[in-house]
């Protein structure tokens, strides 16, 4: 095991800049996700790590030791890919023992290696079988025991859910925890999904056109988003945002609506700003609350998420009473101040709260 | 599905007569629409395969219907020694041709899967010796080693390694020849396989060599437990078709040679020409042509048995 340092990392193709400069440290043992859109240079980065892309500019170290020049088969590094790179014409077994072979490891070893990390991944009764003979997650748990066989320094994660049904991925999701947690191998998972991001990670990093817009545990990045960008990506529905300015202890939207609002600068009163509001922290406030009209209903069950106009801008919000609101009925919404977020209108990063 | 469905209509109605089952049966009624592809397979290549086995068991000569005469040809043709050199001749040009364009075919195939700057361009110029209509080649490898005026003999003389009074004796020369219509029709085949090759190498994904690079294999290793046993059933198809064709040809032979000098470059096709068309002996012709047919079954055999859906490409795709 060992912990990875990325410093001022950069990547073009040519003259197109796909990182610019990215520094992230993560320590021995730790699970880090790279989140973010697609082409934020997320996949791009883990390739680095990896040693399938070159560096262009900046330093990666892999337990101290700089692998800017090392080849990949050096680093002490495994990797599931998206689409699981399983070999087709290799059984189970030797997919999983296939690197131990390179390495002339005698066949005993081999054998041993390949049968453990079958009994910790459930896969003992398929050594056999080929890879076109077994399901989806089937697969993706070979292409991880390929990884495990190798005891690694790091496990590197490109997307390894996309590819799977929805059950099946939350299924994949606890596995590949729970597996993190058993062998605490340093891991550095890539995904797209913010969700995935959130239930996994001990540190979450989220990317958007090659630069890092904030990282932390997951639910620091919930709680304080740094810009409106890492607000938006995170949580699902997303954050609601409305336009509008600071007026004391409210905020007064365009239309003229007021919403609650803790604690503001000061300085910031009468300029232009984005309030920024999850949906379950709306709540039906038949005083104070500014009128909506509802749009939409979707209950899910556990919940109800009210599309709703606020206000003439749309919102979600979503509570876990059951409400039975229908579609052109007015309601009245307030916001629980202690949660409600402030972002500049021009930077779209948070203002700083006294 | 379907065979349920149809099977609970037919029964529905009591006992359905049998010619009620036959109108619904999918087995009856397949082989109703295979019938026209059968009828051109049956004019254009059973009749004429079957005529001309039934003409090499007889003496037949041009404008003349032959009597039967059982296997007399073949047991003249083992005696004939022009017959024999021309078998050993074929198996050779077929072997040595092949083995080679196998392996420039493969090697210019991983050359071209590579990012060439001008892959595009690269990539059609190298089927150029295929698109060229055989003869029209085979003339220009006939001038380029004419014993006379062969431009090579001519460099050779111009740089001063080859001395004027002694050229090369290429078409002349039994051994020459027989070397020179070998290369010609490499020449010529490379592209069909480098290409088809080539085909087959880009449906095997980038990610399988960043995974073999990462479990630590070298470029050779990628080629050995990666690229080539996936391409081993496109290999199969492609080398298969090769032999067939170098085993047949004749175009290039016969526009080059005809067989000469002293029948050194007769495959078997252009023997069976010349003894049954220019010479008028139908029958014998025939004999020669028939007795091609073993070798080419044994190689479709061969390419049978290679191209049996290997384990690992079985199985349910869950994708």
């Amino acid at each position: 095991m060992a912990s990875v340092e990325i410093r001022d990392v950069r990547k073009s193709f040519g003259a197109t800049a796909i990182i610019h400069g990215v520094t992230v440290p993560i320590a021995d043992g730790e699970f880090v996700v790279l989140v973010g859109p697609s082409g934020c240079g997320k996949s791009t980065l883990l390739r680095m790590i990896a040693g399938l892309e070159n560096i262009t500019g900046g330093e990666i170290a892999i337990g101290n030791r700089v692998v800017n020049n090392v080849p990949p088969k050096e680093r002490d590094i495994a990797m599931v890919f998206q689409n699981y790179a399983l070999y087709p014409h290799m059984t189970v077994a030797a997919n999983m023992g296939f690197s131990l072979q390179l390495r002339n490891a005698p066949q005993a070893e081999i054998d041993t290696k390949v049968k453990r990390a079958a009994e910790i991944l459930n896969l003992t009764a398929l050594l056999d079988r080929f890879p076109r003979q077994l399901s989806g997650g089937q697969r993706q748990r070979v292409a991880m025991g390929r990884a495990i066989v190798r005891d690694p320094q790091v496990f590197l994660f490109d997307e390894p859910l996309s590819n799977l049904d929805a059950k099946l991925r939350v299924a994949m999701r606890t596995e590949i925890k729970e597996l993190h947690q058993r062998l605490k191998t340093t891991t550095v998972y890539v995904t797209h999904d913010q969700i995935e991001a959130m239930t996994m990670a001990d540190k979450i990093v989220v990317m958007h056109d090659g630069i890092v817009e904030q990282m932390g545990a997951p639910l620091d990045l919930y709680d304080n988003p740094a810009n409106m960008f890492v607000a938006g990506f995170i949580g699902s529905p997303a954050m609601n945002f409305l336009r509008g300015k600071v007026d004391g202890q409210s905020f007064v939207l365009e239309g003229g609506a007021r919403l609650p609002l803790g604690a503001a600068p000061a300085a910031s009163d009468g300029k232009p700003a984005v309030y920024g509001i999850r949906p379950e922290h709306f709540l039906i406030d038949n005083e104070a609350g500014a009128e909506a009209e509802v749009v939409v209903v979707e209950p899910t069950g556990s919940e109800i998420q009210v599309v709703a106009k606020l206000d003439g801008q749309e919102v979600i919000a979503v509570f876990r009473e059951r409400h039975n609101f229908k579609p052109g009925d007015r309601i009245r919404l307030g916001t629980d101040r202690r949660v409600t977020h402030l972002f500049d209108a021009e930077s779209g990063k948070t203002l700083p709260r006294h | 599905m379907a065979d349920a469905a149809i099977a609970r209509t037919t029964a529905a109605p009591g006992e359905p007569s049998t010619w009620e089952r036959l109108k619904v049966n999918r087995n009856w009624l397949g082989l109703w629409f295979m019938l026209p592809a059968m009828a051109f397979l049956v004019l254009f290549l059973v009749y004429p395969l079957g005529k001309g086995l039934w003409m090499s068991f007889t003496d037949a000569r041009i404008g003349r219907e032959g009597r039967f005469v059982g296997l007399e040809n073949f047991e003249w043709l083992i005696e004939d020694r022009d017959f024999v050199r021309a078998l050993i001749f074929t198996i050779v040009f077929t072997f040595v041709a092949s083995v080679v364009k196998f392996a420039i075919g493969l090697y210019l195939a991983l050359l071209l899967n590579n990012n060439l700057p001008f892959k595009a361009f690269i990539r059609s110029v190298v089927l150029i010796p295929f698109i060229v209509p055989t003869v029209l080649s085979a003339v220009a490898f006939w001038w380029i080693f004419d014993t006379q005026f062969s431009v090579i003999t001519w460099g050779l003389v111009k740089l001063g390694l080859l001395d004027r009074g002694s050229p090369i004796n290429w078409m002349g020369d039994p051994f020459m020849a027989q070397c020179v219509v070998i290369f010609a029709n490499i020449w010529r085949g490379i592209p069909f396989i480098a290409i088809t090759l080539l085909a087959g190498l880009q449906t095997v994904s980038p990610s399988l060599y960043e995974a073999a690079t990462l479990d630590g294999a070298t470029k050779w290793q990628n080629f050995r437990y990666v690229t080539y046993p996936l391409l081993t059933p496109i290999i199969a198809v492609v080398m298969t078709f090769s032999v067939l064709f170098t085993f047949t040809d004749f175009q290039l032979i016969w526009a080059m040679t005809r067989g000469g000098p002293v029948n050194a470059t007769h495959l078997m096709a252009t023997l069976s020409y010349q003894r049954g068309i220019l010479g008028g002996n139908l029958g014998e012709g025939a004999a020669i042509a028939i007795s091609m047919v073993p070798f080419l079954l044994a190689a479709i055999l061969f390419s049978w048995f290679g191209l049996q859906r290997r384990k690992w490409q079985q199985g349910e795709n869950n994708d």
